[in-house]
Protein backbone atom coordinates (compact mmCIF):
# COMPACT_ATOMS: atom_id res chain seq x y z
CA UNK A 1 0.00 0.00 0.00
CA UNK A 2 1.34 3.33 -0.80
CA UNK A 3 1.69 5.02 2.16
CA UNK A 4 0.34 8.18 2.30
CA UNK A 5 1.89 11.76 3.54
CA UNK A 6 1.09 15.58 2.91
CA UNK A 7 4.32 15.77 1.69
CA UNK A 8 3.74 16.23 -1.76
CA UNK A 9 0.71 18.40 -1.13
CA UNK A 10 2.94 20.64 0.94
CA UNK A 11 5.85 20.72 -1.40
CA UNK A 12 8.25 19.74 0.88
CA UNK A 13 11.71 18.48 0.13
CA UNK A 14 12.37 17.07 3.19
CA UNK A 15 16.67 15.85 4.15
CA UNK A 16 17.39 12.06 4.07
CA UNK A 17 15.64 9.79 5.93
CA UNK A 18 16.85 7.83 9.40
CA UNK A 19 15.38 5.68 11.73
CA UNK A 20 14.05 5.33 15.19
CA UNK A 21 12.86 2.63 17.17
CA UNK A 22 9.14 2.12 18.31
CA UNK A 23 8.97 -0.45 21.27
CA UNK A 24 12.03 -2.03 19.84
CA UNK A 25 10.93 -1.61 15.91
CA UNK A 26 13.32 0.22 13.88
CA UNK A 27 10.87 2.71 11.72
CA UNK A 28 11.66 5.00 9.18
CA UNK A 29 11.64 8.67 10.19
CA UNK A 30 11.99 11.98 8.20
CA UNK A 31 13.78 15.45 9.36
CA UNK A 32 11.52 17.79 11.08
CA UNK A 33 8.74 15.10 12.14
CA UNK A 34 6.99 14.70 15.49
CA UNK A 35 6.56 11.40 17.37
CA UNK A 36 3.40 11.53 16.51
CA UNK A 37 4.13 12.14 12.56
CA UNK A 38 6.01 9.30 12.59
CA UNK A 39 3.92 6.61 14.58
CA UNK A 40 0.97 7.97 12.31
CA UNK A 41 3.16 7.22 9.12
CA UNK A 42 3.75 3.66 10.65
CA UNK A 43 0.07 2.90 10.80
CA UNK A 44 0.15 3.24 15.14
CA UNK A 45 -2.31 5.45 16.25
CA UNK A 46 -2.46 4.84 20.03
CA UNK A 47 0.54 4.28 22.24
CA UNK A 48 -0.43 5.06 25.65
CA UNK A 49 -2.90 3.47 28.32
CA UNK A 50 -4.63 5.79 30.47
CA UNK A 51 -3.68 5.27 34.71
CA UNK A 52 -6.73 4.62 35.33
CA UNK A 53 -8.95 2.65 33.15
CA UNK A 54 -5.80 1.30 30.80
CA UNK A 55 -8.62 3.21 27.95
CA UNK A 56 -6.41 3.54 25.08
CA UNK A 57 -4.67 7.37 23.99
CA UNK A 58 -3.02 8.70 21.13
CA UNK A 59 -3.57 11.98 19.12
CA UNK A 60 -6.14 14.52 20.37
CA UNK A 61 -5.58 18.26 20.05
CA UNK A 62 -2.35 17.63 18.43
CA UNK A 63 -1.14 21.21 19.37
CA UNK A 64 0.52 20.31 23.04
CA UNK A 65 -2.83 21.62 25.07
CA UNK A 66 -4.30 18.27 25.64
CA UNK A 67 -1.34 15.79 27.54
CA UNK A 68 -3.54 12.82 25.68
CA UNK A 69 -0.59 11.66 23.60
CA UNK A 70 2.07 11.50 26.01
CA UNK A 71 5.10 8.60 25.09
CA UNK A 72 8.35 7.69 26.51
CA UNK A 73 11.82 9.47 24.78
CA UNK A 74 14.63 8.00 25.04
CA UNK A 75 13.72 6.98 28.34
CA UNK A 76 12.31 10.35 29.55
CA UNK A 77 8.12 9.18 30.20
CA UNK A 78 5.13 11.78 29.31
CA UNK A 79 6.63 13.56 25.97
CA UNK A 80 4.19 14.93 23.87
CA UNK A 81 4.28 13.20 21.22
CA UNK A 82 2.74 16.19 18.75
CA UNK A 83 5.53 18.38 20.03
CA UNK A 84 8.48 16.31 20.55
CA UNK A 85 10.60 16.55 17.44
CA UNK A 86 12.77 12.88 16.07
CA UNK A 87 16.03 12.42 15.87
CA UNK A 88 17.95 9.73 14.53
CA UNK A 89 18.20 6.92 16.67
CA UNK A 90 15.41 7.69 18.89
CA UNK A 91 13.87 4.98 21.59
CA UNK A 92 10.59 5.90 21.56
CA UNK A 93 8.42 3.33 23.69
CA UNK A 94 4.77 3.12 24.48
CA UNK A 95 3.47 4.08 27.89
CA UNK A 96 1.37 2.40 30.49
CA UNK A 97 -0.42 4.54 33.04
CA UNK A 98 1.96 7.22 34.76
CA UNK A 99 5.44 6.61 32.81
CA UNK A 100 7.01 6.29 36.40
CA UNK A 101 6.86 2.91 37.20
CA UNK A 102 10.63 3.34 39.20
CA UNK A 103 8.43 5.57 41.54
CA UNK A 104 6.12 4.78 44.33
CA UNK B 1 -43.56 45.16 40.81
CA UNK B 2 -41.03 42.31 42.05
CA UNK B 3 -41.47 41.60 45.32
CA UNK B 4 -39.28 42.59 48.17
CA UNK B 5 -35.72 40.69 48.62
CA UNK B 6 -35.20 39.74 52.46
CA UNK B 7 -33.33 37.16 54.34
CA UNK B 8 -31.54 36.88 57.74
CA UNK B 9 -28.02 36.80 56.51
CA UNK B 10 -26.22 37.92 53.45
CA UNK B 11 -22.91 36.04 52.76
CA UNK B 12 -20.68 37.77 50.26
CA UNK B 13 -18.27 35.43 48.79
CA UNK B 14 -18.64 32.17 47.78
CA UNK B 15 -14.63 30.61 48.22
CA UNK B 16 -14.14 28.27 51.12
CA UNK B 17 -14.87 30.86 53.80
CA UNK B 18 -17.98 31.83 52.49
CA UNK B 19 -19.28 28.14 51.57
CA UNK B 20 -18.30 27.22 55.29
CA UNK B 21 -20.13 30.14 56.97
CA UNK B 22 -23.01 29.91 54.90
CA UNK B 23 -23.46 26.33 55.67
CA UNK B 24 -23.17 26.56 59.60
CA UNK B 25 -25.29 29.50 59.60
CA UNK B 26 -28.16 27.64 57.31
CA UNK B 27 -27.78 24.76 59.37
CA UNK B 28 -28.14 27.33 62.70
CA UNK B 29 -31.96 27.71 61.04
CA UNK B 30 -31.14 31.13 59.36
CA UNK B 31 -32.36 31.96 56.20
CA UNK B 32 -28.95 32.78 54.23
CA UNK B 33 -28.09 34.00 51.04
CA UNK B 34 -24.35 33.59 49.34
CA UNK B 35 -23.32 36.13 46.67
CA UNK B 36 -20.49 36.22 44.54
CA UNK B 37 -19.11 38.56 42.00
CA UNK B 38 -18.16 35.62 39.98
CA UNK B 39 -18.37 31.81 40.31
CA UNK B 40 -17.95 29.08 43.24
CA UNK B 41 -14.36 29.21 44.33
CA UNK B 42 -13.00 31.81 42.13
CA UNK B 43 -10.54 33.61 43.59
CA UNK B 44 -8.35 32.60 45.97
CA UNK B 45 -9.92 28.88 46.94
CA UNK B 46 -9.53 28.12 43.18
CA UNK B 47 -5.54 29.16 43.18
CA UNK B 48 -4.42 27.53 46.58
CA UNK B 49 -3.26 23.80 47.58
CA UNK B 50 -6.08 22.27 49.89
CA UNK B 51 -4.29 22.45 53.27
CA UNK B 52 -5.51 21.62 56.68
CA UNK B 53 -2.70 22.44 58.65
CA UNK B 54 -1.48 22.79 62.27
CA UNK B 55 2.00 21.99 62.01
CA UNK B 56 2.85 25.58 60.96
CA UNK B 57 0.95 27.51 63.99
CA UNK B 58 2.63 28.59 67.12
CA UNK B 59 0.74 28.39 70.35
CA UNK B 60 -2.06 31.20 70.00
CA UNK B 61 -5.51 32.39 68.54
CA UNK B 62 -4.76 30.87 64.88
CA UNK B 63 -4.01 27.25 66.19
CA UNK B 64 -7.08 27.27 68.52
CA UNK B 65 -8.65 27.95 65.13
CA UNK B 66 -7.02 25.04 63.12
CA UNK B 67 -7.51 22.55 66.22
CA UNK B 68 -11.50 23.65 65.75
CA UNK B 69 -11.22 23.44 62.62
CA UNK B 70 -9.64 19.87 62.25
CA UNK B 71 -11.80 18.57 64.42
CA UNK B 72 -14.81 20.34 62.10
CA UNK B 73 -13.26 18.75 59.00
CA UNK B 74 -13.05 15.53 60.25
CA UNK B 75 -16.77 15.99 61.35
CA UNK B 76 -17.80 17.10 57.74
CA UNK B 77 -15.61 14.42 56.16
CA UNK B 78 -17.75 11.51 57.64
CA UNK B 79 -20.79 13.21 56.59
CA UNK B 80 -22.02 11.25 54.51
CA UNK B 81 -20.77 11.15 50.66
CA UNK B 82 -18.45 14.42 51.43
CA UNK B 83 -14.95 13.04 52.20
CA UNK B 84 -14.52 11.28 49.04
CA UNK B 85 -16.15 14.18 46.63
CA UNK B 86 -13.77 16.57 48.39
CA UNK B 87 -10.43 14.14 48.47
CA UNK B 88 -9.78 14.84 51.84
CA UNK B 89 -6.87 12.75 53.20
CA UNK B 90 -6.24 12.67 56.78
CA UNK B 91 -2.36 11.75 55.62
CA UNK B 92 -0.35 13.89 57.97
CA UNK B 93 2.18 16.28 57.55
CA UNK B 94 6.00 16.25 57.93
CA UNK B 95 8.39 19.06 58.45
CA UNK B 96 11.93 18.07 58.01
CA UNK B 97 15.21 20.24 59.23
CA UNK B 98 18.62 20.09 57.10
CA UNK B 99 20.98 20.77 60.00
CA UNK B 100 21.57 19.65 63.98
CA UNK B 101 20.77 23.57 64.35
CA UNK B 102 17.55 23.63 62.10
CA UNK B 103 16.54 20.55 64.19
CA UNK B 104 16.65 21.71 67.50
CA UNK B 105 14.30 24.74 67.09
CA UNK B 106 12.05 22.75 65.35
CA UNK B 107 12.09 20.06 68.13
CA UNK B 108 11.61 23.26 70.93
CA UNK B 109 8.74 24.37 68.07
CA UNK B 110 7.01 21.03 68.46
CA UNK B 111 7.31 20.71 71.86
CA UNK B 112 5.53 24.16 72.41
CA UNK B 113 3.07 22.93 69.80
CA UNK B 114 2.38 19.68 72.21
CA UNK B 115 1.76 21.74 75.00
CA UNK B 116 -1.23 23.47 73.16
CA UNK B 117 -3.29 20.18 72.19
CA UNK B 118 -0.80 20.01 68.89
CA UNK B 119 0.19 15.72 68.55
CA UNK B 120 3.45 16.11 67.25
CA UNK B 121 6.48 13.47 66.93
CA UNK B 122 9.48 13.85 66.92
CA UNK B 123 11.20 11.73 64.28
CA UNK B 124 15.17 10.79 63.16
CA UNK B 125 16.70 10.52 59.72
CA UNK B 126 16.07 6.52 60.22
CA UNK B 127 12.70 6.76 60.38
CA UNK B 128 11.97 9.90 58.27
CA UNK B 129 13.40 8.02 55.08
CA UNK B 130 10.79 4.95 55.78
CA UNK B 131 7.92 7.47 56.48
CA UNK B 132 9.30 9.20 52.51
CA UNK B 133 11.25 6.92 51.18
CA UNK B 134 12.46 9.64 48.15
CA UNK B 135 13.02 12.26 51.00
CA UNK B 136 16.94 13.25 50.01
CA UNK B 137 19.32 11.35 52.52
CA UNK B 138 21.03 13.57 54.99
CA UNK B 139 18.40 15.46 56.68
CA UNK B 140 19.30 15.80 60.55
CA UNK B 141 15.41 14.77 60.42
CA UNK B 142 12.08 15.95 61.24
CA UNK B 143 8.96 16.32 63.15
CA UNK B 144 5.45 14.02 62.06
CA UNK B 145 1.95 15.79 62.30
CA UNK B 146 -0.80 13.31 62.26
CA UNK B 147 -3.69 15.30 62.57
CA UNK B 148 -2.69 17.71 59.26
CA UNK B 149 -4.73 16.98 56.20
CA UNK B 150 -5.61 17.68 52.71
CA UNK B 151 -8.95 18.31 50.53
CA UNK B 152 -8.95 19.60 47.13
CA UNK B 153 -10.25 23.24 47.56
CA UNK B 154 -12.31 24.23 44.66
CA UNK B 155 -14.54 21.15 45.04
CA UNK B 156 -14.26 21.35 48.91
CA UNK B 157 -15.97 24.79 48.55
CA UNK B 158 -18.63 23.41 45.64
CA UNK B 159 -19.51 20.64 47.71
CA UNK B 160 -19.35 22.30 51.33
CA UNK B 161 -22.17 25.23 48.94
CA UNK B 162 -24.27 22.25 47.68
CA UNK B 163 -24.27 21.14 51.53
CA UNK B 164 -25.03 24.38 52.42
CA UNK B 165 -28.33 24.60 49.92
CA UNK B 166 -29.67 21.56 50.95
CA UNK B 167 -29.70 22.98 54.65
CA UNK B 168 -32.03 26.08 53.02
CA UNK B 169 -29.29 28.52 51.60
CA UNK B 170 -29.42 30.24 48.26
CA UNK B 171 -27.16 30.79 46.15
CA UNK B 172 -26.32 33.57 43.41
CA UNK B 173 -22.75 33.61 41.44
CA UNK B 174 -22.52 36.59 38.72
CA UNK B 175 -24.04 38.79 41.32
CA UNK B 176 -21.86 42.18 42.56
CA UNK B 177 -22.31 43.30 45.63
CA UNK B 178 -21.94 47.18 45.01
CA UNK B 179 -23.36 48.89 48.34
CA UNK B 180 -23.55 47.72 51.76
CA UNK B 181 -27.60 49.07 53.32
CA UNK B 182 -26.30 50.95 56.13
CA UNK B 183 -29.27 53.26 58.62
CA UNK B 184 -28.10 56.73 60.09
CA UNK B 185 -26.67 54.82 62.94
CA UNK B 186 -24.41 53.33 60.76
CA UNK B 187 -26.12 49.45 61.16
CA UNK B 188 -26.57 47.01 58.59
CA UNK B 189 -29.80 46.77 56.36
CA UNK B 190 -28.61 44.84 53.63
CA UNK B 191 -27.01 44.92 50.27
CA UNK B 192 -27.72 46.60 46.96
CA UNK B 193 -26.56 44.38 43.91
CA UNK B 194 -25.50 44.62 40.42
CA UNK B 195 -28.07 41.99 39.18
CA UNK B 196 -30.79 41.61 41.63
CA UNK B 197 -31.48 45.10 43.41
CA UNK B 198 -31.87 45.30 47.02
CA UNK B 199 -31.44 42.63 49.56
CA UNK B 200 -32.37 43.52 52.77
CA UNK B 201 -31.31 41.33 55.70
CA UNK B 202 -30.31 42.36 59.37
CA UNK B 203 -26.65 40.58 59.13
CA UNK B 204 -24.05 41.09 56.57
CA UNK B 205 -20.85 38.36 56.47
CA UNK B 206 -18.01 39.19 54.85
CA UNK B 207 -16.02 36.01 53.24
CA UNK B 208 -14.74 38.17 50.61
CA UNK B 209 -11.24 37.00 51.55
CA UNK B 210 -8.32 38.72 49.79
CA UNK B 211 -11.04 41.32 48.76
CA UNK B 212 -12.22 41.55 51.90
CA UNK B 213 -11.08 45.18 52.33
CA UNK B 214 -13.01 46.66 49.65
CA UNK B 215 -16.31 44.80 50.98
CA UNK B 216 -15.46 46.46 54.47
CA UNK B 217 -14.96 49.89 52.75
CA UNK B 218 -18.88 49.25 51.72
CA UNK B 219 -19.55 49.40 55.16
CA UNK B 220 -17.63 52.81 55.88
CA UNK B 221 -15.31 50.54 57.79
CA UNK B 222 -11.68 49.61 57.36
CA UNK B 223 -9.82 46.26 57.32
CA UNK B 224 -6.26 45.77 55.93
CA UNK B 225 -6.19 42.72 54.30
CA UNK B 226 -3.87 42.88 51.32
CA UNK B 227 -3.03 40.66 48.75
CA UNK B 228 -0.02 38.43 49.05
CA UNK B 229 0.77 36.37 46.04
CA UNK B 230 1.65 33.44 45.77
CA UNK B 231 2.80 30.70 43.08
CA UNK B 232 2.31 26.76 42.90
CA UNK B 233 3.35 24.22 40.36
CA UNK B 234 1.69 20.95 39.74
CA UNK B 235 3.90 18.25 38.15
CA UNK B 236 2.97 15.14 35.90
CA UNK B 237 0.59 12.35 37.60
CA UNK B 238 3.46 10.36 39.77
CA UNK B 239 2.48 6.62 41.05
CA UNK B 240 0.50 6.51 44.06
CA UNK B 241 2.99 6.50 47.38
CA UNK B 242 5.31 8.19 45.81
CA UNK B 243 5.34 11.27 48.44
CA UNK B 244 3.04 10.16 51.15
CA UNK B 245 2.60 12.97 53.44
CA UNK B 246 2.63 17.06 53.27
CA UNK B 247 6.25 17.64 53.30
CA UNK B 248 7.75 21.16 53.65
CA UNK B 249 11.07 22.21 55.10
CA UNK B 250 10.97 23.99 58.39
CA UNK B 251 12.03 27.39 56.87
CA UNK B 252 8.32 27.75 55.91
CA UNK B 253 7.31 28.57 59.46
CA UNK B 254 9.25 31.67 59.20
CA UNK B 255 8.20 32.34 55.92
CA UNK B 256 4.36 32.65 56.82
CA UNK B 257 5.11 34.67 59.91
CA UNK B 258 7.26 37.06 57.75
CA UNK B 259 6.19 40.44 57.44
CA UNK B 260 8.25 41.62 54.64
CA UNK B 261 6.99 42.01 51.45
CA UNK B 262 9.55 40.92 49.50
CA UNK B 263 10.19 36.85 48.00
CA UNK B 264 9.80 34.38 50.68
CA UNK B 265 9.72 30.74 49.45
CA UNK B 266 10.16 27.31 50.86
CA UNK B 267 9.39 23.81 49.26
CA UNK B 268 5.71 22.54 50.58
CA UNK B 269 5.27 19.02 48.46
CA UNK B 270 2.54 17.25 48.57
CA UNK B 271 0.55 14.27 46.21
CA UNK B 272 -3.07 14.97 45.13
CA UNK B 273 -5.81 12.22 44.67
CA UNK B 274 -5.75 12.78 40.64
CA UNK B 275 -1.64 11.84 41.03
CA UNK B 276 0.16 15.46 40.46
CA UNK B 277 2.23 16.55 42.92
CA UNK B 278 1.79 20.17 44.20
CA UNK B 279 4.99 22.20 44.63
CA UNK B 280 4.58 25.58 46.71
CA UNK B 281 4.81 28.04 48.39
CA UNK B 282 5.86 31.25 47.43
CA UNK B 283 4.74 34.60 49.35
CA UNK B 284 4.92 38.21 48.30
CA UNK B 285 3.82 41.03 48.49
CA UNK B 286 3.25 42.82 45.15
CA UNK B 287 -0.39 44.28 44.65
CA UNK B 288 -2.54 42.01 42.59
CA UNK B 289 0.25 41.93 40.38
CA UNK B 290 -0.89 38.75 37.80
CA UNK B 291 2.74 38.31 35.72
CA UNK B 292 4.00 34.61 36.09
CA UNK B 293 7.16 35.10 37.27
CA UNK B 294 9.60 32.26 35.99
CA UNK B 295 12.40 32.76 38.48
CA UNK B 296 9.89 32.18 41.65
CA UNK B 297 8.48 28.89 40.03
CA UNK B 298 12.54 27.95 39.26
CA UNK B 299 13.43 29.02 43.05
CA UNK B 300 10.13 26.59 44.28
CA UNK B 301 11.26 23.62 41.63
CA UNK B 302 15.01 23.85 43.01
CA UNK B 303 14.11 23.71 46.73
CA UNK B 304 10.98 20.99 46.15
CA UNK B 305 14.52 19.11 43.90
CA UNK B 306 16.24 19.61 47.38
CA UNK B 307 13.72 17.76 49.63
CA UNK B 308 12.65 15.01 46.84
CA UNK B 309 16.08 14.38 44.33
CA UNK B 310 13.99 12.23 42.05
CA UNK B 311 11.62 15.37 41.19
CA UNK B 312 14.68 16.32 39.43
CA UNK B 313 13.04 13.55 36.54
CA UNK B 314 9.85 14.87 36.57
CA UNK B 315 8.09 17.47 34.50
CA UNK B 316 5.86 20.61 35.91
CA UNK B 317 2.67 20.63 33.73
CA UNK B 318 1.86 23.91 34.78
CA UNK B 319 1.80 26.15 37.60
CA UNK B 320 -0.60 28.81 38.78
CA UNK B 321 -0.63 31.70 41.49
CA UNK B 322 -3.29 32.96 43.68
CA UNK B 323 -3.63 35.77 46.32
CA UNK B 324 -3.79 35.16 49.83
CA UNK B 325 -5.52 37.38 52.36
CA UNK B 326 -2.71 38.86 54.35
CA UNK B 327 -3.24 40.73 57.68
CA UNK B 328 -0.95 42.83 59.09
CA UNK B 329 -1.01 40.70 62.27
CA UNK B 330 -1.23 37.18 60.54
CA UNK B 331 -4.84 36.76 61.92
CA UNK B 332 -7.89 36.31 60.51
CA UNK B 333 -10.86 39.11 60.86
CA UNK B 334 -13.49 36.70 62.60
CA UNK B 335 -16.34 37.90 64.29
CA UNK B 336 -19.21 40.65 64.77
CA UNK B 337 -18.21 44.53 63.59
CA UNK B 338 -18.90 46.90 66.22
CA UNK B 339 -18.08 49.96 64.00
CA UNK B 340 -21.02 48.79 61.95
CA UNK B 341 -23.58 46.69 63.89
CA UNK B 342 -25.08 43.94 62.06
CA UNK B 343 -21.61 43.57 60.00
CA UNK B 344 -19.51 40.64 60.23
CA UNK B 345 -16.32 39.36 59.31
CA UNK B 346 -15.15 36.41 57.65
CA UNK B 347 -11.81 36.66 56.11
CA UNK B 348 -7.73 37.61 56.32
CA UNK B 349 -6.90 33.81 56.62
CA UNK B 350 -4.14 34.20 54.75
CA UNK B 351 -3.04 30.90 53.11
CA UNK B 352 -4.84 28.57 55.71
CA UNK B 353 -8.53 29.72 54.53
CA UNK B 354 -9.50 25.93 53.62
CA UNK B 355 -8.21 25.24 57.03
CA UNK B 356 -9.56 27.30 58.96
CA UNK B 357 -12.58 27.95 56.69
CA UNK B 358 -14.69 25.47 58.92
CA UNK B 359 -13.71 26.73 62.54
CA UNK B 360 -14.68 30.20 60.93
CA UNK B 361 -18.25 29.33 59.79
CA UNK B 362 -18.59 27.66 62.63
CA UNK B 363 -18.09 30.53 65.17
CA UNK B 364 -19.60 32.93 62.92
CA UNK B 365 -23.29 31.14 63.11
CA UNK B 366 -22.46 30.90 66.79
CA UNK B 367 -22.29 34.72 66.84
CA UNK B 368 -25.03 35.69 65.00
CA UNK B 369 -27.61 33.11 66.69
CA UNK B 370 -26.95 34.42 69.92
CA UNK B 371 -24.72 31.64 71.38
CA UNK B 372 -21.34 32.18 73.38
CA UNK B 373 -18.58 31.74 70.90
CA UNK B 374 -16.80 28.18 71.37
CA UNK B 375 -13.31 30.07 71.00
CA UNK B 376 -12.56 33.91 72.11
CA UNK B 377 -12.94 35.60 69.26
CA UNK B 378 -11.21 39.05 70.66
CA UNK B 379 -7.85 38.10 69.11
CA UNK B 380 -10.06 38.44 66.23
CA UNK B 381 -11.78 41.31 66.53
CA UNK B 382 -12.09 42.96 63.14
CA UNK B 383 -11.47 46.88 64.55
CA UNK B 384 -8.36 45.49 66.32
CA UNK B 385 -5.98 47.76 63.91
CA UNK B 386 -7.94 51.05 65.14
CA UNK B 387 -5.55 51.20 68.14
CA UNK B 388 -2.68 51.21 66.37
CA UNK B 389 -3.92 54.33 64.53
CA UNK B 390 -4.41 53.14 60.97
Amino acid sequence: MRQRTPLELAGAHPGPPFTVTVDGHETAALPGQTVAAVLWSAGITSWRSTRGSGAPRGVFCGIGVCFDCLVTVNDRPNQRACLVQVASGDAIRTQEGVGHDGLG
Amino acid sequence: MSKRLTCDVVVIGAGMVGAACALYLARAGLATLVLDRGPVAGGTTGAGEGNLLVSDKEPGPELDLALLSTRLWYDLAAEPGMGGSVEFEAKGGIVVASDAAGMAALTAFAAGQRAAGVEAEVVDAGRLAELEPHLTPGLAGGVRYPQDCQVMPSLAAAQVVRAARRAGAELRTGTAVTDILCAPDGSVRGVRTAGHGDIHAPAVVNAAGTWGAEVAALAGVTLPVLPRRGFVLVTEPLPPGTVRHKVYAADYVADVASGDAGLQSSAVVESTAAGPVLIGASRERVGFDRTFSLPVVRRLAAQATALFPMLAGVHAMRGYLGFRPYMPDHLPAVGADPRAPGLYHACGHEGAGIGLAVGTGHLIAQSLTGRRPELDLAPFRPDRFEEDGQ
